[in-house]
């Protein structure tokens, strides 16, 4: 359908010629407006009906007291389904340390929340397919795990900034939500809303920058130099992505044409996770809240995570 | 008068937040006090973790992203 559509739009009302570098990347940017756009549109909507959207107070109630393993099973799997506003996470780590969460399983959180969310996976599966959309996934939740312990080993409460230890967390009464049909329709389109209002910049430039890949990159110059037979192509993506900051979903279609380009999946997938979770701006927000110590730390950790990710899967794939 | 407080270390949704009830609050003709409240302990104060919070006369009402038309009708006016 969506095929179709982006056919008749690139090559038929724009009359592009469908086997020029334009036609391609005009072709894959039609196509993958109209595919993400409405696939984010119903799934955001749906995730709101059943208000299957975490909030992180919640997350904080559920986590608190509990045994270091089961803590950082649930700092995993609700950071995958917390929408995440980069503007939250000061309150967030705050919110988290007064609860007597170890810093360890508020690392896992900061890493599973922004590079896996529902609506990402939704999207990865109808791009990608299931099978990329799991590496990806399973990936993913394994680094959050063991990022948060290896943190940990370094004792990062002493780089913890003095005045977070003295700040009370009051009890947050916050309204009941209505979960009649009408209340959860309200609820699921604001969410609509609130999140395609911020993440849509994100997509877009996405699309572009996969548009011109998929257009303008020889497919012989990729396969000659990305295809996962050098070493160094795994950390070079993600030395490559620190500095570079999309959002989950914002990356997908960049990942789309490197794969169909024939880039080595464990590169593409490294490159992902690498622009997802990995940004200075994000880091620098948190430097409010911890040293630049444990900021470096984090950085450092993540980034010999992604690559040992990125060679594993271009060793066995 | 009605005290309203936008928590939220300035972000760009809290300003926004702000000025959607500054708007209500006119256009219903009732006046308030909007305060935005900046600063991270006195944020927390109030047990909210997911900023813009809106807190109306002490009570937290509501709790990450930009409230909707409705609930701030609702606010400015009960």
């Amino acid at each position: 359908m969506f095929d179709a559509f982006s056919n008749a739009l690139a090559f038929g009302l724009l009359a592009l010629d469908p086997s020029s570098r334009t036609g391609a990347a005009v072709q894959f940017f039609i196509m993958d407006v109209a595919k993400i756009f409405v696939l984010l549109f119903v799934v955001i909507y749906a995730m709101g009906l059943l208000r299957a959207l975490v909030a992180p107070e919640r997350v904080r109630e559920f986590v608190r007291g509990r045994p270091d393993w089961q803590a950082r099973g649930l700092a995993v799997s609700l950071g995958a389904v917390t929408p995440f506003c980069s503007c939250s996470s000061v309150p967030l780590f705050i919110g988290f340390v007064e609860a007597g969460i170890p810093l360890g399983v508020t690392f896992s959180f900061l890493i599973a929340s922004p590079m896996i969310n529902e609506v990402a996976a939704v999207i990865l599966v109808g791009i990608l397919g299931w099978k990329l959309a799991a590496l990806y996934v399973v990936a993913g939740l394994v680094v959050a795990w063991f990022g948060g312990i290896v943190m940990q080993r370094f004792r990062p409460e002493r780089w913890v900034e003095d005045y977070v230890w003295q700040i009370q967390v009051g009890k947050a009464d916050l309204p009941k939500p209505d979960t009649s049909f009408a209340g959860r329709h309200r609820y699921a389109l604001a969410e609509v809303r609130e999140i395609v209002g911020r993440i849509w910049t994100w997509v877009l430039v996405g699309i572009g920058v996969g548009a011109l890949f998929h257009g303008f990159v020889p497919a012989d110059w990729v396969s000659e130099n990305l295809g996962g037979d050098s070493w160094y192509t795994v950390p070079a993506a993600v030395v490559l992505g620190i500095p570079l900051y999309s959002n989950a979903t914002g990356v997908i279609p960049v990942a789309e044409a490197m794969l169909g380009k024939g880039v080595a999946v464990g590169t593409t997938l490294a490159l992902m996770m690498s622009v997802a979770a990995l940004s200075l701006p994000e880091l620098l927000i948190l430097r409010k809240v911890i040293q630049w110590q444990a900021l470096a730390l984090f950085a450092g950790v993540l980034a010999v995570a992604f690559t040992l990710v990125g060679w594993g899967f271009n060793a066995i794939v | 008068m009605k005290q309203i407080k936008v928590l939220g270390s300035g972000c760009r949704n809290c300003e926004i937040t702000a000025n959607v009830i500054a708007q209500a609050a006119k256009d219903a003709g009732v006046e308030v006090r909007i305060e935005k409240v900046t600063d991270i302990a006195e944020i927390m104060v109030y047990g909210v973790m997911s900023t813009p919070g809106v807190v109306v006369d002490d009570k937290v009402v509501h709790a990450g992203g930009i409230p909707g038309p409705d609930q701030v009708r609702a606010w400015v006016r009960e």
